[in-house]
């Protein structure tokens, strides 16, 4: 990482001196400023930040909707204030959350020295988040006998989401704690009375819902992996290139 | 061979079996598959279609009844939706009425005033009809369907729609129902079109509604030739009561009797409505839709290295598609009817199912070696991947079936359905797509074929070597890999992105034709919402303009001044003043309320054309037809009651026909009506005036049309500049400029630049050494290999221990030369080992080179006795410029360099005949260095020894041992070596030919160079090499670089100096100081510049004449690793990965050039403006004026871990250089003509 580093900053310098002594030649064919920005540790930080935190807030009104929908009727009276029927926080918080799960799967990856091989490829980024919105779909469409089944069933597709795209022993430990956290969370508001659920089953919470958060995980983590092995993938080509 | 690897092996076999019969016979094949998906498919067609459009069911009146809930049996075609009573009963009264006769005094809104009015009185007999029979008094009140509230949302429709009460719907709620407010509104248009929305509108208007009839069949407007207005009473019933609506029905027949309607009354019209999808639950299917769309895109677009990439990613979808059909249709022809929401659950299958499996497949077919046949190919790859997918394909089935045991029917039913899916997804990959790709394929070797032969033809034909193993340039090697990783080198050479979607843009036209087709949708759109009635008033000009074009007398709008003409002939005033037939004689006590009885009556007798006539036919029997279907849902939805999935029937509609008098008509007009006549036209000019309308209307449209014109032309002029890309100035100039492979005059194609491995070493290489037409290559093991670098074929083998394994016995005197052990190389190595690496390559590998002796077996290679020993004479040469090849080889030669001295003043005078005795029989010297001029290899060894060797028979000629030390750099240049100690000593030898036939033949012209051409020796010569002067302690410090010249030999050397010599009297001209370091690289060429490079990074250039410095600059931290010059600039390499380029007269740095770390410091210039450098397995051609990096060319697969080391130019642009154990000689063609 930190030859990476250094080689991106020797790069800026060498692009600089190259560009003034190009004396307005044409610029280098694969070091624009677009490139130059995306090079930028900070300012991919910060875009890769903000398409996790899109991703998030998008997901979370998508898959609120396929909660609420339940209860929609056929002719529903404003379909805009279903879609922000929940608390308006709520999905910034759940955008929040997925850039940060999003930024610390690769670092952690990063951290432990076990870049992550498994599939990395943008068609199985989407296969995963298919799959999570699956499980949302089940959740919240399909009718089960009774909550412990919905439960198990659940954390079946989690884990089996987490064996076929991700198959890390650090994303599931990840998953696991964050779930537990969100989970934790959740009961915390819930016990102080910010809102709660229609249906509790299990002491004032849903018992699916460590499933979902561990299936949003994996997914944002699959997502901000790739992400990061974007940006990855980028130094090494230029790396490559120069 | 445990189980699994047998049934590894069958699965196999049995893959590549297939895969040879779906390759041989394609057609029949797909034939096949296709036959059997439309066979699979076939139960499909009993399925209703997906939609949402109501469903109808016919029954009789007469025997009706409520349909009860339970299923009775079977009951003929009787659906399955029609079970318990219907939300609602519609019975619709159709009225039909007219002023009749028309008279010239009446206004345009009388058209529909007075018959609008008798909608009130209607309503009220509706409202009071009473029936009572002996099972009691029923009223409309008890029957009809209550509703309570309207849905919150809808204010504005609250004072319109009744909001309690009956649901009692006729265009008389527009007044509330009330006369007096319908009596005192002074404009009935303006109120109706008040309540209709504005913009694009697909269901039901509020004007549907209330009318019961389309708003173009109502006939309420200014322009309504027929003078007919047509609108029906809408009454809702919540139940079923025959004999009141019997009543009601003969009532208003016998009140408005509609002579010639024939309408049948026998038939109720039960309408089932679908499940909506609200926008609600649109958007998470939308979303999976879309990220189903951005799994295909990101699968299918690592197709690649196919013919067509689109077909065979269309062929992949379909494979999926199909087999999900398929699947739908198994399941249902063995009766298992979805329940799911197909929609719904279709992308989880998709997902499920995957692209992958083909994906694969094309991969593993494209990977396997081209110049296969296609059949071996297919069979192959298919063969390659059948264990992991027959792997993947049983964990999914294992997958799905613990999801079957969920026991969740709707988890249960996805399951079989993506077995089944699974399965047919299988079947269909084996048969469908592995046929279509193999037609592919073909399809490309054909295409390959043809465009690679002019190619070929360029190059020199290949000669069937063991040895040599030429990479064909279409990528696929025999990985079986990742075929995306494969030719990165190809990679860097695509457009960029945008600019390819900017040339997409360009070339179709996109920007245009979505303008022109944004322009169309929104002129139609503007014609569609008509917002400033152009429809209209257009169709009342032209229906103005054509008074003649209708005979039926409609068409004489009696405000244009035009009636009187036809006035005379028109019966319409003489009928007028018929009596209304005798009035319908009230029917007693049927009636409460009071109303007016029909004052106008129709007219029976035979009506003349200009009494506006109404007729009733087959359309107006089931008028409900022509409403939108969603009329009735969403008149229910405003009452917050869902037809969804539920069914209301619709009665037979009971026809009303109300003739008014025109008296009537005056009397109740409202005093604005007659104000305002519509159409204020004067008459006097009416002709005049409507041609001068149509000239406008026509000038107005021709405007618009010019305007259009140039506005769609300034978009295009904008959006998309006329010139694409094509010697545009500016803009061709930004263009040239993210496309640097277009611009230098050469554009190397991807295929052309194709490394060629020289493989046959079995160590790493340690030396290299050219003279254009031969390449010498020495490895750690000692093995020297000569090779021809314009085809790659190893000439000669020249093993370490050659004499000794003796294909020629003649050398006896050079054997016991050879067999000489040398005692100091190994000293050396000792030393070398405690000593400081002076370069990091050598550190390593020299341990090797004692410790594990390679087997050597395998370099002796009989093969050379087979070459024509005068093979390499004969070759035409052109006239070498040897002074430049010299340079060229030099440049990049880095002489094996001593890893250190310790005591280079003791060693400096130790005999070489010393060494030379006290050789005991084993070991060998290794070569450290080594030069080739014409077909004389000299290698200077570590022992001390110089050996000349013939290259083309391998057999020594001339073993020189004066020198003791070993041996760290040679020059060769015309008939002298020099070779550089280790000691610090320059060793000046002649090499001496006596011919025996006493001629020296010279090769190549005589007036090319400064330089006397090289002579050619030929195998008869006796070749002898003496020591003419040797220059002890020419250094102080080990001799790190010599090079030479223009008659001068330059050394570096550890001591921070560097020293001249003149060639011809060794004498010393200049040292030269300057450098706070080690020398570690030199450069000097014709011109007399000379460069060199320390360790201390500075690099300076010398005046070779006078010994002046002429600059001195700092460039890199750390060694330099390598220099270059060409005429106008400096190139250097340090150990900082950095590559600078400075410019030559000034001394200024022009810009530099980050390299990967680790990379090589081999550095080369091709033509004056292409420079070419090694990398971790890979060169890279970069473009000297502009640092713009031209290609890299990846000379192996396993390309990690071995950068290149050195690298040598040839004349020939090709470019040699070491790649671990092999040799990489890669052409750079398209520089040929760059070259003079």
């Amino acid at each position: 990482m930190s030859l990476t580093l250094t080689a991106m900053s020797n790069s800026a310098v060498t692009r600089g001196q190259q560009q003034r002594s190009g004396s307005g030649q044409m610029p280098q064919p694969s070091q624009g400023p677009y490139i130059s920005v995306i090079t930028n540790r900070t300012t991919n930080l910060a875009i890769r930040g903000a398409m996790l935190f899109s991703v998030g807030v998008f997901l979370a009104l998508v898959l609120n909707l396929l909660q609420v929908q339940r209860n929609v009727t056929l002719f529903p009276p404003d379909v805009i204030s279903s879609i922000f029927s929940s608390a308006w926080w709520v999905p910034p918080c759940c955008g929040t959350a997925s850039a940060m799960i999003g930024l610390l799967y690769p670092r952690i990856d990063s951290c432990l020295g076990e870049p992550h091989k498994f599939k990395r490829e943008w068609s199985s980024v989407m296969r995963c988040v298919a799959v999570f919105v699956g499980i949302n779909h089940a959740s919240a469409k399909v009718d089960f006998a009774n909550n412990v089944q919905l439960s198990l069933t659940l954390a079946a597709l989690s884990v089996g989401l987490w064996w076929t795209f991700d198959r890390s022993r650090s994303g599931f430990g990840l998953g696991v704690s964050i779930a537990l956290l969100a989970t934790l969370a959740t009961q915390l508001l819930v016990y102080n009375g910010v809102f709660q659920y229609t249906s509790p089953d299990f002491l004032y919470i849903r018992s699916w819902l460590p499933c979902i958060f561990f299936a949003g995980v994996i997914t944002m983590g699959n997502i901000g992996r790739q992400l990061a092995l974007y940006e990855y993938k980028f130094v090494q080509e230029k790396t490559h290139q120069d | 061979m445990t189980l699994r690897e047998r049934l590894r092996e069958k699965i196999s076999a049995a893959f590549y079996r297939h895969g040879l019969l779906c390759a041989s016979y394609p057609v029949p094949i797909i034939l096949f598959t296709s036959a059997s998906i439309l066979t699979c498919c076939y139960p499909l067609l009993r399925l209703p279609l997906p939609g949402t459009g109501p469903v109808e069911f016919t029954t009789g009146v007469r025997d009706y009844s409520v349909p009860s809930h339970e299923p009775q049996g079977d009951l003929g075609e009787r659906p399955d939706w029609y079970r318990g009573p219907p939300v609602a009963y519609i019975q619709q009264v159709l009225v039909k009425a007219s002023v009749s006769p028309w008279d010239s005094s009446l206004v345009p809104v009388d058209v529909f005033r007075s018959p609008l009015g008798r909608a009130f009185s209607l309503l009220e007999e509706i409202r009071n009809h009473v029936h009572s029979d002996g099972s009691g008094v029923r009223s409309l009140e008890t029957l009809c369907l209550q509703v309570t509230d309207l849905f919150p949302g809808l204010r504005r429709m609250q004072s319109v729609l009744p909001e309690h009460g009956c649901l009692l719907v006729s265009p008389g709620n527009y007044w509330q129902n009330q006369r007096e407010l319908f009596d005192l509104d002074p404009d009935l248009l303006k109120t109706i079109q008040k309540h209709e929305p504005k913009g694009l509108h697909t269901s039901a208007t509020l004007r549907d509604l209330l009318f019961g009839v389309p708003g173009k069949y109502t006939g309420v407007s200014h322009y309504n030739r027929k003078r007919v207005v047509t609108y029906t009473i809408t009454v809702v019933l919540s139940s079923y009561d025959a004999r009141f609506l019997g009543s009601l029905r003969g009532r208003l027949k016998q009140l408005h009797p509609s002579a010639n309607c024939s309408l049948r009354d026998d038939h109720m019209v039960h309408v089932h409505f679908k499940e909506e999808i609200g926008i609600a639950e649109l958007i998470p299917l939308v979303t999976t839709y879309i990220i189903l769309f951005a799994y295909i895109y990101f699968s299918t677009r690592k197709i690649d290295m196919v013919k067509s990439k689109w077909g065979l990613a269309l062929a992949a979808v379909v494979t999926v598609l199909s087999s999900l059909l398929m699947s739908v249709g198994l399941c249902t022809l063995f009766g298992l009817t979805p329940t799911l929401n197909g929609g719904e659950i279709f992308p989880y299958l998709v997902v499920v199912i995957g692209l992958e499996n083909v994906l694969v497949l094309t991969k593993s077919v494209v990977s396997t070696p081209v110049d296969l046949e296609v059949k071996l190919r297919i069979a192959q790859g298919l063969s390659n991947e059948s264990w992991s997918i027959m792997k993947n394909m049983a964990t999914e089935l294992c997958i799905i079936l613990i999801g079957y045991f969920t026991l969740v029917p709707a988890i249960q039913e996805f399951c079989l359905f993506a077995v089944v899916g699974l399965v047919s997804d299988f079947f269909l990959q084996m048969f469908f797509f592995t046929t279509v790709l193999s037609i592919d394929i073909r399809r490309m070797e054909l295409a390959d074929l043809n465009r690679r032969l002019p190619a070929e033809a360029g190059l020199p034909p290949p000669k069937p070597g063991p040895l040599r193993i030429r990479e064909v340039p279409p990528p696929p090697r025999p990985s079986p890999h990742t075929i995306t990783l494969q030719t990165p080198a190809f990679r860097n050479l695509r457009l960029p992105k945008r600019l390819r979607v900017v040339y997409f843009l360009a070339r179709t036209r996109l920007a245009q034709r979505i303008i022109m087709v944004g322009t169309v949708i929104w002129i139609g759109i503007l014609v569609y919402t008509d917002p400033a009635g152009i429809r209209t008033y257009l169709a009342a000009q032209v229906s103005e303009q054509s008074p003649l074009g209708d005979p039926g007398g409609g068409g004489l709008a009696p405000h244009l001044g035009v009636a009187p003409v036809f006035r005379g002939g028109d019966p319409t005033s003489a009928l007028s003043i018929h009596p209304p037939p005798d009035p319908t004689p009230v029917p007693e006590n049927q009636s409460q309320g009071h109303h007016g009885a029909a004052q106008a009556g129709p007219l029976p007798q035979a009506s003349p054309p200009a009494v506006p006539q109404i007729t009733w036919g087959a359309e107006d029997e089931e008028g409900w037809r022509r409403l939108s279907f969603r009329h009735w849902p969403s008149l229910f939805s405003y009452y917050n009651i869902t037809l969804a999935k539920r069914y209301i029937s619709i009665l037979p509609v009971i026809p009303v026909t109300v003739h008014l008098s025109p008296q009537e008509a005056i009397e109740t007009r409202h005093p604005q009506d007659t104000r305002h006549p519509p159409p204020s036209i004067p008459k006097v000019s009416a002709d005049l005036q409507t041609d001068l309308t149509l000239y406008k209307v026509a000038a107005l449209g021709l405007a618009a049309g010019v305007l259009l014109v140039l506005l769609l032309f300034c978009l295009y002029r904008v959006l998309c500049p006329r010139n694409y890309g094509q010697n545009g100035v500016a803009h061709g100039r930004r263009r040239r400029g993210d496309l640097p492979c277009d611009d230098y005059g050469y554009s190397p194609p991807v295929s052309e630049i194709s490394p060629l491995l020289l493989r046959g070493h079995s160590m790493d290489i340690e030396c290299l050494a050219s003279d254009g037409m031969l390449l010498a290559s020495c490895c750690l093991a000692g093995q020297i290999r000569v090779w021809d670098t314009q085809t790659g074929d190893c000439l000669t083998v020249i093993p370490n221990e050659g004499p000794m394994c003796g294909w020629d016995g003649g050398y006896g005197a050079a054997e016991s030369g050879l067999l000489g052990p040398e005692t100091l190389g190994p000293a050396c190595e000792e030393e070398g080992g405690g000593g400081y690496p002076l370069r990091r390559r050598t550190a390593p590998t020299w341990p090797t080179l004692f410790n594990d002796q390679p087997d050597l077996t395998p370099l002796i290679d009989t093969n050379f006795a087979s070459q024509p020993p005068s093979h390499l004479c004969t070759p035409p040469r052109h006239g070498f410029d040897f002074g430049g090849l010299v340079e060229r080889a030099y440049m990049e030669h880095e002489a094996p360099s001593p890893s250190a001295y310790p005591s280079p003043s003791s060693a400096s005078s130790s005999p070489a005949s010393a060494a030379g005795t006290q050789a005991a029989a084993d070991g060998e010297s290794s070569v450290w260095a080594l030069e080739l001029r014409g077909n004389l290899i000299a290698a200077g060894r570590s022992s001390g020894k110089l050996e000349l060797w013939d290259a083309v028979e391998g057999s020594l000629r001339c073993v020189n041992e004066d020198g003791g030390s070993g041996i760290t750099a040679l020059a060769f240049l015309n008939n002298r070596i020099v070779a550089a100690r280790l000691n610090g000593s320059l060793d000046f030898f002649t090499v001496e030919i006596n011919k025996p036939l006493g001629l020296l033949q010279y090769r190549g012209a005589p007036g090319r160079g400064s330089v006397p051409p090289s002579p050619c020796y030929s195998s008869e010569d006796v070749i002898s090499c003496q020591l003419t002067r040797s220059v002890q302690c020419a250094h102080q410090k080990p001799i790190t670089v010599l090079r030479a010249a223009a008659g001068r030999v330059v050394t570096g050397s550890q001591d921070h100096t560097v020293r001249v010599y003149r060639l011809e009297d060794s004498c010393c001209l200049f040292t030269l100081q300057g450098h706070s370091g080690g020398i570690t690289a030199i450069y000097i060429d014709q011109t007399m510049v000379l460069a060199s490079g320390g360790q201390d990074g500075a690099i300076c250039l010398w005046d070779v004449l006078t010994g002046s410095r002429v600059s001195h600059v700092y460039g890199h931290r750390g060694d330099v690793t390598s220099l270059v010059c060409t005429i106008s600039c400096v190139i250097s390499s340090g150990l900082d990965d950095l590559i600078c380029i400075w410019d030559r007269s000034t001394g200024i740095k022009l810009y530099s050039i980050q390299q990967e770390v680790g990379c090589g410091a081999s550095l080369g210039v091709i033509s004056e403006s292409l420079l070419v450098t090694g990398g971790q397995g890979c060169v890279s051609f970069w473009d000297l004026n502009f640092g713009d990096l031209l290609q890299t060319v990846y000379l192996g697969q396993s390309s990690d871990g071995q950068g290149v080391r050195q690298l040598l130019v040839l004349d020939n642009a090709a470019i040699i250089c070491d790649f671990g154990s092999e040799l990489s000689l890669v052409y750079v063609p398209s520089v040929l003509e760059k070259l003079d």
